[in-house]
């Protein structure tokens, strides 16, 4: 693994009673998307905001491109790009005015930062919308200005804290684009048709972020799940769901209630989920063959109708009930011996 | 000059000039409460509505009252015919005061022994003060005038006066215009509510509305962030108090007698406290109306206790000694003082310094809670 560009050692951060944030640590390399998912309260935000140090952590230390994020805050933060989960750009002002502000407040001068933000508005999109107060932007339209504003200075780091959430499908999907476009982009520096660089073509972008969507979890080369301001699995999302491998069974009949009766009160299923017309079964290590012919079996005894069943690979979604499910030790246990193979 | 400060300056220019209600405050609101206050907050009492009960119906009674009449301090509104319409007029508030004459005034005039009934309203103590000594002086000089015509018509030619008179000069404010007294209160009070109250919900509504999260992860430093926020308002506070003292000045006709130069000055001096108080009260509050709390509850203290409108001598030892602890009261001393009298920097050292010092203390007391708020 090259050198980190962001790394995060043992942080710890309570409020009152409560223990945020218990000992995170985490690295990420250049060029690299991390997700962190989790539950609301896991501790997504707290680490985010220690990451970019807006918050002090009552223990551990933080490294980002070099810089020591608590003795030396100010270059470290000229090499950070953050993006807030709430909406935080001045609605009075409009989106040039906005940007303009954060320009200069992150340092570019006076004739850098119009050539500049004219440029970072085009790559998201919003070049027609300069003259438009922020207030009057789409919720889309304000993440794409939020987004625009932490790369205006063109940071080496980028913390997006759950940018999509409460965003419309297409525009994520915009918002993904522009995110993948933005690491990319520094892979393809030395292509001949390598355009004009949104970041600086010889330092690659690393982007650390929190989303509650496991769709968007699986576009991340890596992904640490936290829950209890822990992160307690961490790894690509294709390893993450191989943790699961032959332990998810799906199931299709009707009616639908009976099928999930039986399958939670099964010896071998742990865990019971319903994701539309389907069921999905987490069973026992090696229990799927036997658990799969008792459950069919059973279900025709009690009257219902079984359409189908059969074992399914693992998706993301699945690998997250089972982490947040505390009755699943041993999946734990096989993932902390997974880590240590790799 | 440091860039990220000139970006702050602009984005709360940007910011003031966009919302309407804090331009209205801006703009609007002192010239209001000059005029609102320099006109109502008067101790000038004229016309007071007088009841009057004439029994007499004689040629020396009508006299009387054409005293009364003479002097602007009365209006005769109502000339009734028994006590129980005094009563009711009185208690109903439509007159402050009544004169009763008895039917043997004129007889008892002659004999030199006459007498009238004065009726007050003390329920408001200010305006019943006013017209008990204007009724004094209007029955003594009356008296006086019948005095000097009996002896003059009994051929006697003697000048009555009194044994001993009191020749009063007013200095400073000779008309005793209330107004000249107040509009330098009004500027000061106009100074330190805009000042605290803008400042306060332009700190708090960056919290409120979240903004203040960007605000933090920018290299900005605390002491710009502080700095550029408070300068729009030191600017606007400026002019604030120049459009106070020219529509004092030119509208109320009060005297600017001191130096205008050391006016200004002072007036800063006394805005830095005001922004001082309003970023402390941002500390403390988290939304627009709970900052617009705290800066009144200092507010009200701050008008009753400075002398702006009850006299400081008049009030208890231990008020007067809580009164030092109020910037304004020093700022009305000085801005009395250099308007009304004209006097040098040297007549007010004291206040001056008491007023400095409190500028300075309170601004790096909300300074450093600031900042420790940011972390």
């Amino acid at each position: 693994m090259p050198q980190p560009l962001a790394h995060a050692q043992d942080l710890y951060k309570h409020f009152g009673s409560t223990q945020a944030v218990n000992g995170v640590s985490l690295s990420v390399s250049p060029g690299e998307i991390y997700g962190l998912v989790g539950s609301d309260g896991a501790g997504k935000t707290t680490t985010m905001r220690l990451l970019v140090g807006a918050l002090k952590p009552d223990r551990g230390s933080i490294e980002v491109c070099g810089f020591d994020v608590l003795k030396q805050t100010e270059q470290a933060r000229a090499t950070i790009g953050y993006l807030s989960q709430r909406f935080s750009m001045y609605e009075d002002l409009t989106v040039l005015e906005n940007i303009r502000f954060f320009a200069e407040a992150r340092g570019l001068s006076a004739t850098e930062w119009l050539p500049r933000s004219l440029e970072i508005l085009e790559f998201v999109g919003l070049e027609k919308f300069k003259d438009r107060r922020a207030g009057h932007l789409s919720g889309g339209m304000k993440q794409k200005l939020g987004l625009a504003s932490a790369l205006v200075t063109r940071p080496r780091l980028l913390l997006l804290d759950e940018p999509t959430t409460g965003v419309d499908p297409v525009t994520r999907q915009d918002f993904w684009q522009l995110v993948i476009k933005l690491v990319s982009r520094t892979a393809e520096a030395d292509a001949p048709n390598y355009q004009a660089p949104i970041t600086n073509p010889r330092e690659s972008v690393s982007v650390i972020i929190s989303t509650p969507y496991m769709d968007e979890a699986s576009r991340c080369h890596r992904v640490g799940f936290m829950k209890n301001g822990q992160i307690i699995a961490e790894d690509t999302p294709s390893n993450l769901r191989s943790m699961l491998n032959g332990r998810i069974l799906e199931l299709r009949g009707s009616p639908l209630n009976t099928l999930r009766h039986i399958a939670h009160n099964d010896e071998d299923v742990e865990d019971v989920q319903a994701f539309g017309d389907r069921l999905h079964a987490r069973v026992r290590v090696g229990r799927a063959k036997t658990a799969l012919k008792r459950l069919a079996l059973t279900i025709k005894q009690s009257g219902g109708r079984v359409d189908e069943i059969r074992a399914v690979p693992p998706a993301l979604e699945d690998v997250f009930i089972a982490l947040s499910d505390s009755k699943a030790p041993e999946l734990l246990r096989s993932q902390i011996s997974s880590q240590e193979t790799t | 000059m440091n860039t990220r400060l000139l970006s702050i300056i602009r984005k709360e220019f940007i910011q003031i000039f966009r919302d309407p209600r804090t331009l209205a405050m801006i703009l609007v609101i002192p010239v209001m409460q000059l005029f609102l206050l320099g006109y109502s907050a008067t101790n000038d009492v004229r016309n007071i509505p007088l009841a009057v009960l004439d029994r007499s119906h004689s040629p020396e009674s009508r006299a009387l009252l054409d005293a009364y009449r003479a002097a602007d301090y009365f209006r005769i509104a109502f000339s009734v015919d028994s006590e129980s319409e005094i009563e009711d007029l009185i208690s109903r508030g439509e007159a402050r005061a009544a004169v009763i004459i008895p039917p043997d005034y004129a007889q008892r005039l002659a004999d030199g022994n006459a007498q009238i009934a004065f009726i007050l309203d003390g329920s408001d103590p200010t305006s019943a003060s006013t017209a008990l000594s204007a009724a004094q002086l209007i029955s003594q000089t009356h008296a006086t005038d019948i005095l000097a015509e009996k002896f003059s018509r009994s051929g006697t030619n003697l000048r009555v006066r009194p044994p001993v008179e009191a020749r009063t000069t007013v200095w400073y404010n000779p008309d005793m215009v209330s107004a000249h007294f107040m509009i330098p209160g009004v500027i000061g009070m106009i100074l330190y509510a805009i000042a605290a109250i803008l400042t306060a919900s332009s700190v708090v509504r960056e919290r409120e509305r979240g903004t203040i999260e960007q605000l933090i992860v920018t290299p900005i430093r605390p002491w710009e962030l502080i700095v550029g926020k408070l300068m729009p308002y030191v600017i606007l506070g400026f002019f604030n108090t120049i459009e106070a003292l020219a529509v004092g000045h030119w509208w109320f006709g009060m005297p600017i007698r001191g130096d205008l130069g050391l006016i200004l000055i002072l007036s800063i001096v006394f805005l830095i406290t005001g922004l001082g108080i309003g970023l402390l009260a941002s500390t403390i509050a988290n939304t627009q109306q709970e900052a617009m709390l705290t800066v009144w509850m200092t507010l009200l203290p701050s008008i009753f206790l400075s002398g702006f409108f009850f006299p400081l001598e008049a009030m208890p030892k231990f008020l007067q000694w809580v009164s030092y602890f109020m910037p304004l009261r020093y700022y009305l001393v000085i801005m009395r003082s250099l308007l009304l009298k004209g006097v040098g920097l040297e007549m007010i050292q004291f206040d001056v310094i008491a007023m400095t010092l409190f500028a300075v203390g309170i601004m790096t007391a909300a300074a450093l809670r600031f900042r420790k708020r940011l972390d």
